[in-house]
């Protein structure tokens, strides 16, 4: 079948503000996003530029505004839009060339929050044990691909580009709830600033766009009760 | 218009950002300053996609050791593996999984708390006599957990990395590595990295074939640079087909899923594996079990009489599935929209690994033709061939690789390199990456690579695949000669500099096409069935003439063979049954 696609398009070399482009192109009801993208790049304008790497929601690099919706192109099919499908860049990032975003001050602030494991109990031999139930209390956070699509369809973040933002919020919780990690003396302070949890207003954009079904809501509130705790001690 | 020129001077560069990459950067920055160049960002490299798990005796739920994972290791590979390879690596193994559980890897736990494991294709106890739990696993995201793990190691190591610049060549100069050149993405400019040593981590190249589980960007660009410039590729006819890959898709459904218990069915409802491998059924190596397909299928015995088979995962308890094959249960709902507890699964042979690669030693050492280390330059992962895998790899099996040979390569030019010198580096050293982007950019042959990379990956999955002919090979190579011409006319219609994907998606067809070739010509020349290679008109093995590695080199033009003798230290070469 024919599908009409519409993307903002942005040629750094050559345009002032973003344009919108059409195409219609083959696609197959149950193709990807993804496929009707390299379609237009394969057979309509080569010069269409967008990241992807692994084509099935594992890597992270094709977070997009689908119809109006931080998704993964490579996991939302055809069928399930409704059609013309409209493609945007994430929003709130600088955008460097059509689809792409300069994603350096995301991942800045993901580095902010020291996302490694801190101990300073020497290593044993094998393994640090660890039980099924504690491993579990971390389980959702260890997901996050950062793709960036929670922290682009976070309306604190819109508002505010200083704010820390739910993936590197969600990356703090998978430390701060792992048994074997000591490191929350040095990572609460990032979350406990201005620019830190504080400025997350529950609004759920994060939980809905995330393509790993991470529930990143509930993750800012357990990082948040956690600063609390610390403070009343 | 020759690009902007930026020059660097580091001790070590490493290419590429997956797990062998990583690791080595963890090691080589301990001692030298060290830059890890890669074409993506390291969180979307293909080790990421990893899910059953990395194979190591632990022992953790029930006896194992090193010598039994060893021995399916060379017997899995057809005894075509470097033996004093293999029991390195399944020593290391043991180590290295715990230093990963030490650097914080979230991996699944046992009631008593130790790392927890499962059964995988090949892998048993006592020398075959029956399946064992050695595969360490985290969920069905294995790989993303060491990959997100050692890179957050880097980070904690403040490592520099250079994102999203593309490898176009590596300079050689008197048989020893002086550096590389790149093509930074964002800007388009050329950028020289002269080095004192360089590791190679590119990945494999799946991209060859049509349905294939690999990434867009597994191109094999590291295999190929070398390659271009005179040195050999070992064992390139041996690539393995994955059993289960999603129908058309090729997206991977793992073979934990079988570990877990997950039964093959064909059209009939038979569980087909009991005629091929009655001992392993399911759970035996992959080449067999794709083998095992092709023929159900041939025969009519597919769904419906088409080109699938069903892995039916129904009889599994539903938690089962929920907490060990969570992500693969999502690909299934997403993408075929089946719901795994009460829907068989439609699969097909995917392809998936590249046994083959640039030579190399124990240590990571790339070698020549003569099987002399070429000083300074240094392989690892998916792109090297040590050879651990030999003619079929093991699942589980590729991620000991890369971080039992990754971090080996990165101590070994730590060591090295503190105390060598930078060589001086030749006049214009990029003159060669700088003519090749311009040549895509300004020819106007008005051929369209996507249009010859539909074609190459149709004529590799036809002939190039599973089960292979003389006949076949033949038409495959004529084929590939073709492409490799209408490449030469090639038009690159986006001219501009900034993020120019088209040109990078052309650069890769360049040398998927390259690997492609020498894959076949390698295969043509093989006239034995090992592992993966499977010669319909040969159908044996044939130790008395092909127990040999092949090495393809690029000369004049054309590809010349030669071959390299096969390590065996412990087990002597037997019949494969299992
Ligand atoms: C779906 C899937 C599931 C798998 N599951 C398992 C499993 O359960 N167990 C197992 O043992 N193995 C598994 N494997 C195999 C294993 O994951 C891979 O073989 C392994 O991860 C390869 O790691 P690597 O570090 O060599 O390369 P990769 O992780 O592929 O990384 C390659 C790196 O090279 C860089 N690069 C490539 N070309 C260039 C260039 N031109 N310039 C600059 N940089 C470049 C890329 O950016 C990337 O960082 C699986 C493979 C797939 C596809
Ligand atoms: S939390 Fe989800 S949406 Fe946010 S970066 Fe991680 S995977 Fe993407
Ligand atoms: S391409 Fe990897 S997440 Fe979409």
């Amino acid at each position: 079948m024919l599908v009409d696609v519409r993307i903002k398009r942005f040629r750094p070399e050559q345009d002032a503000q973003p344009r919108w482009a059409a195409y219609r192109v083959e696609a197959e009801p149950t193709d990807r996003v993804l496929d009707a993208l390299n379609t237009v790049k394969w057979r309509h304008d080569g010069s269409l530029a967008f990241r992807r790497s692994c084509a099935h929601g594992i890597c992270g690099s094709d977070a997009m505004m689908i119809n109006g919706r931080n998704r993964l192109a490579c996991k939302v099919l055809i069928r399930d839009l409704r059609p013309p499908i409209v493609i945007e860049p994430m929003r709130g990032f600088p955008v460097a060339k059509d689809l792409i975003v300069d994603m350096d001050g995301f991942f800045a602030k993901y580095r902010s929050v020291k996302p490694y494991l801190i101990t300073e109990e020497p290593a044993p031999q094998a393994e640090r044990p660890q039980s099924p139930e504690q491993r579990e209390r971390f389980e959702d956070t260890t997901k996050c691909i950062l793709c960036g699509a929670c922290t682009t369809s976070c309306p604190s973040f819109w508002a505010n580009r200083e704010y820390l933002g739910p993936a590197a919020i969600v990356q703090a919780h998978r430390f701060l709830f792992d048994s074997r990690d000591h490191g929350a003396a040095e990572r609460l302070p990032v979350l406990n600033e201005r620019s830190g949890v504080w400025r997350c207003r529950t609004i759920f954009n994060c939980t809905e766009a995330c393509p790993r079904g991470i529930n990143v809501t509930k993750a800012i509130g357990e990082v948040k009760k956690l600063l609390l705790r610390q403070s009343v001690k | 218009m020759p690009r902007p020129v930026v020059r660097h001077q580091y001790d070590a560069v490493i290419v590429g950002a997956g797990g062998a990459g990583l690791m080595a950067a963890l090691e080589a920055s301990k001692t030298c300053k060290t830059a890890v160049v890669s074409k993506l960002y390291p969180t979307r490299s293909h080790t990421g996609t990893a899910q059953g798990g990395i194979g190591a005796a632990l022992g953790n739920v029930e006896p194992d050791s090193w010598e039994w994972h060893m021995f399916d290791t060379v017997k899995g590979g057809d005894y075509l593996a470097d033996q004093d390879a293999v029991e390195f690596m399944c020593q290391e193994a043991i180590r290295v999984v715990y230093e990963l559980e030490h650097m914080g890897l979230p991996f699944n736990r046992t009631p008593e708390g130790k790392i927890d494991q499962r059964r995988f294709g090949g892998h048993t106890k006592e020398f075959g006599k029956a399946p064992v739990r050695r595969s360490c696993y985290a969920a069905d995201r294995t790989g993303h957990m060491i990959l997100q793990t050692l890179y957050q190691q880097c980070i904690k190591q403040a490592v520099s990395f250079f994102d999203e610049f593309h490898l176009l060549d590596v300079l050689l100069q008197d048989g020893r590595c002086a550096g590389v050149v790149a093509l930074c993405l964002a800007t388009g400019e050329v950028h020289v990295f002269h080095a004192k040593a360089v590791l190679l981590a590119t990945g494999g190249f799946g991209r060859m074939y049509k349905v294939t589980s690999n990434a867009h960007t597994l191109t094999g660009d590291g295999c190929t640079v070398v390659f271009r410039r005179g040195l050999p590729l070992e064992d390139m006819e041996f690539f393995q087909f994955h059993p289960t890959g999603i129908y058309k898709l090729g997206i991977l459904i793992t073979e934990g899923a079988r570990g877990e218990g997950g039964i093959l069915r064909n059209g009939r409802g038979e569980r087909f594996m009991e005629r091929y491998a009655p001992t392993l059924l399911d759970l035996a190596p992959r080449d067999m079990v794709s083998r095992a397909m092709y023929l159900e299928i041939r025969e009519g015995r597919g769904i419906e009489g088409k080109d699938y088979l069903h892995l039916d995962l129904t009889h599994l308890d539903p938690s089962v599935i929920d907490r060990k094959l969570p992500d693969i249960a999502d690909f299934v709902r997403t993408y075929l929209g089946v719901d795994p507890h009460r829907q068989p699964i439609p699969v097909q042979p995917t392809a998936h690994y590249a046994m083959g690669g640039i030579p190399t030693n124990l240590h990571a050492e790339v070698l020549d033709e003569r099987g002399q280390v070429v000083p300074g330059l240094y392989a690892a992962g998916e792109c090297a061939c040590v050879s651990v895998h030999g003619a079929n790899r093991l699942g589980t099996n590729s991620l000991v690789d890369i971080v039992v040979f990754g971090r080996r390569g990165g101590q070994r030019l730590a060591q090295w390199a503190p105390a060598a010198d930078h060589l001086p580096l030749p006049k214009e050293p990029e003159v060669m990456a700088q003519e090749a982007l311009s040549r895509l950019t300004t020819n106007l042959g008005g051929e369209s690579a996507a249009q010859i990379r539909d074609e190459l990956q149709q004529a590799m999955m036809a002939q190039v695949s599973v089960f292979r002919t003389e006949a076949g090979l033949k038409e495959a190579l004529a084929a590939i000669v073709q492409l490799r011409v209408r490449y030469g006319r090639v038009d690159v219609q986006d001219k501009a500099l900034r993020f120019n994907t088209e040109l990078e998606e052309a650069l890769e067809l360049g040398c998927v096409l390259d690997l492609a070739w020498a894959t076949t010509v390698a295969a043509l020349a093989r006239r034995e069935s090992r592992g993966a290679h499977c010669r319909e008109d040969f159908p044996d093995r044939d130790d008395a003439n092909w127990l040999k590695h092949s090495l393809a080199v690029l000369r004049d033009g054309a590809i010349s063979l030669s071959a390299k003798p096969v390590t065996i230290t412990r087990f002597q070469p037997k019949p494969r049954v299992y």
